[in-house]
């Protein structure tokens, strides 16, 4: 038996371990902690990478937990899945590779960041179990286990945005973003019963073979496309997402931006996977793009009157999952013509499939440095900053480089992801594209603000002391950096390796089904 | 918190033992019986409330540590994803232990029978590692509940540094 088919498997086991030893290993003290802290995360992301090369050499993988063997998805000749199944396509792999990534780079960070608090071994207990939420969400092979790891990932951040519970703004920002959370899981719920009360399966794979086109699905689709809009910050449910963001702990909010996409990606997993075949009518891809449309356009215009560090660089969150929602709506209402499909829909979708990594890598990397700023200095206030450049120079490099790559300016991916979204739905209507260029303008101009603010000017006395922030900080945000560099640097090689086969997965819904059924067709394990 | 009278503290001190009783019946039958691993804990856990109310904050801090909770909640946690690893060799929670002999691993008789306790494998290691996990965690919410409520009576460390 190769050890790599328990992958899917070793992906959720590893950080619950973390999870369930993080207070333990605290008798050890702090030293031992943290050293825990980033070797949990090393080797998630290993196992993540792993993952992702396996599925990228041989499709699709899946793994049913507890069974007599990993990939007996159909025991005793049944016809649907029964057990509790993983199911790792290109696209899952993708969105677990970059969260990986993400959570490491805000588990390197948050070690010097927290070092003066009390109650860290919690704090990793909680960062861990959020972790092994977001992964569970993207492997997820039902739509059970699906709430119970949004669930999971959910519970475990509001615990994280209220860590600084003396801040009354930090309780307040928790307990929002509790209410639409717990709101967004009960509607996954009941959409999850609706559909299981009419099809009695709960496998996202067995319920894309057998779905029809019916008032009850039509009512469960939109209760999902609310519910994870609201989760991933989609416009009229945003209100949340600058508050929690910009409250909770730097670190944790890099891990954060993961969860919201892992909530994306279950939001395109029903629309593709699920309904993916019912797509002909327009109707839901316009409600996609026009939310998309609006988030991005309302999200920039809030955040360029933001005087908060934290919360403009927040606000700058609901513009970008704009830009997503507008590529993948654009592939959905091609989704059913195969000419509008090779025209169109597909940059589209590759456009929305890179702008997640990016977006994920660099608003990660601008919530560490504003982080850094606040640590630095003790404010969050812009007006009250300024010619920081001479203190912070390898945060001002970092922020610098992140600043460029959200603005999307040329050499950096921001601008290739944000070209494949204007092209396309360019296609589809002129006037997508011109919002989209006018939210990316307001964007440059958002961050020109910040960094003209923050680390340019003559030198404030009261900064006079003000000190190069420590090395896991620095190290965290290059681990972003560098990320984003590869991806700016060599655009061919993402977009060949990393985005086509995500997007082709995504459309892809004959082998994410295939894949549970022709496991058991060639026997399994017994 | 002061402590209640003589009378409700004798009660207490007889009958929280039997709360203590039940709680790891419904633990330990979990996999014959209605109930299981959350269930009982929570019960268990109801033991804790009963002596915080009738005796009194002073009382209890000189009882019991918030780190004596932890342990049992990790302990617990980790013995449960200890039992999902090591039926690795087939796959992660797999029942390795059921129907194989030794420990939890009869073969359940057929037709109506009292329940047999020694079967079902992993599931019943697993009911008890719950068990251990939510009677720490709720006692530790219910300590903390307190603390909350009143200050001055708190138990183990104080926080520090927190950002304000």
């Amino acid at each position: 038996m190769n050890w790599q088919d328990h992958l899917p498997a070793l992906l959720l086991a590893v950080p619950l371990f973390g999870a369930f030893l993080a207070p333990l290993t605290t008798l050890g003290g702090k030293g031992l902690r943290n050293a825990w802290f980033i070797f949990v995360s090393s080797v998630f992301t290993l196992i993540a990478f792993l993952l992702w090369v396996r599925v990228g050499a041989t499709g699709p993988a899946i793994y049913v937990m507890g069974g007599q063997g990993w990939n007996l998805a159909l025991p005793s000749g049944l016809s649907i899945p029964v057990r509790i199944l993983m199911e790792v396509d290109a696209f899952s792999a993708f969105m677990v590779l970059l969260s990986a990534v993400a959570a490491l780079a805000g588990a390197i960070f948050s070690v010097n960041y927290m070092e003066r608090f009390s109650g860290v071994e919690k704090f990793v207990a909680l960062y861990f179990l959020m972790v092994t939420g977001m992964f569970g969400m993207e492997i997820t092979g039902d739509f059970f286990n699906f709430f119970v790891f949004l669930e999971i990932s959910s519970v475990a951040s509001f615990g994280l945005v209220a860590f600084w519970r003396d801040r009354g703004e930090a309780l307040e920002a928790a307990f929002k973003y509790m209410l639409v959370s717990t709101l967004g899981a009960m509607m996954v719920l009941v959409a999850v019963a609706f559909l299981y009360s009419r099809y009695n399966v709960v496998n996202m794979a067995a319920l894309g073979k057998v779905i029809e086109w019916g008032m009850v699905e039509k009512t469960a689709l939109v209760l999902f496309l609310t519910a994870l809009a609201m989760k991933c910050g989609a416009v009229p449910m945003h209100m949340w997402m600058p508050d929690a963001y910009a409250e909770a702990p730097a670190g944790v909010t890099c891990a954060l931006i993961a969860v919201s996409q892992a909530s994306l990606y279950g939001l395109f997993r029903v629309c593709f996977t699920i309904y993916g075949s019912f797509m002909g009518s327009p109707m839901i891809p316009w409600v996609i793009i026009v939310l998309g449309v609006l988030s991005m356009f309302i999200g920039v215009s809030m955040a360029v009157i933001q005087k908060e560090v934290g919360r403009l660089i927040a606000y700058h969150s609901v513009s970008q999952v704009g830009y997503m929602l507008l590529g993948f709506g654009v592939g959905l209402l091609a989704l059913g013509d195969a000419r509008a499909m090779a025209d169109y829909g597909f940059t589209a979708l590759k456009g929305g499939v890179f702008h997640i990594v990016n977006y994920t890598m660099y608003k990660g990397l601008l919530f560490l440095a504003a982080g850094a700023l606040y640590y630095a200095t003790g404010s969050r206030n812009l007006n009250e900053m300024g010619g920081l450049a001479r203190q912070l120079p390898k945060t001002m490099v970092l922020f610098m480089i992140a600043a460029a790559a959200i603005a999307g300016l040329p050499p950096f991916n921001g601008f290739v992801s944000k070209l494949l979204i204007y092209e396309s739905s360019f296609a589809v209507h002129p006037i997508l594209a011109v919002f989209a260029m006018v939210t990316s303008v307001l964007t440059l101009a958002s961050f020109v603000k910040i960094f003209q603010t923050a680390f340019l000017g003559p030198e404030l006395k009261k900064f006079k002391d003000v000190r190069e922030v420590p090395g896991s900080m620095l190290a965290g945000m290059t681990v972003l950096a560098c990320a984003i560099l590869v991806l700016s640097l060599f655009p061919t090689w993402s977009l060949n390796h990393l985005v086509e086969p995500a997007a082709k997965a995504l459309v892809d819904q004959a082998s994410y089904i295939g894949a549970v059924f022709a496991a058991a067709a060639t026997g399994g394990g017994l | 918190m002061n402590p209640l009278s003589v009378v409700a503290r004798t009660v207490c001190n007889l009958f929280a033992w039997f709360l203590a009783v039940f709680g790891i019946y419904v633990i330990i039958h979990g996999h014959l019986t209605p109930g299981g691993g959350f269930q009982g804990g929570a019960v268990v856990a109801t033991f804790m409330a009963f002596l915080l109310v009738a005796h009194g904050g002073k009382k209890m801090q000189s009882w019991v540590k918030k780190d004596i909770f932890t342990l049992m909640e990790c302990g617990g946690l980790t013995l449960f994803i200890t039992a999902g690893l090591l039926g690795m060799s087939n796959t992660f929670f797999f029942n390795f232990l059921a129907k194989a002999g030794g420990l939890f691993g009869s073969v359940v008789p057929m037709g109506p029978n009292p329940g047999a306790l020694n079967t079902s494998g992993t599931i019943a290691l697993m009911n008890l590692s719950v068990g251990l996990e939510v009677v720490g965690g709720l006692s530790m919410i219910l300590l903390y509940m307190f603390s909350g409520a009143h200050p001055e009576e708190s138990f183990g460390r104080e926080e520090a540094g927190h950002d304000r």
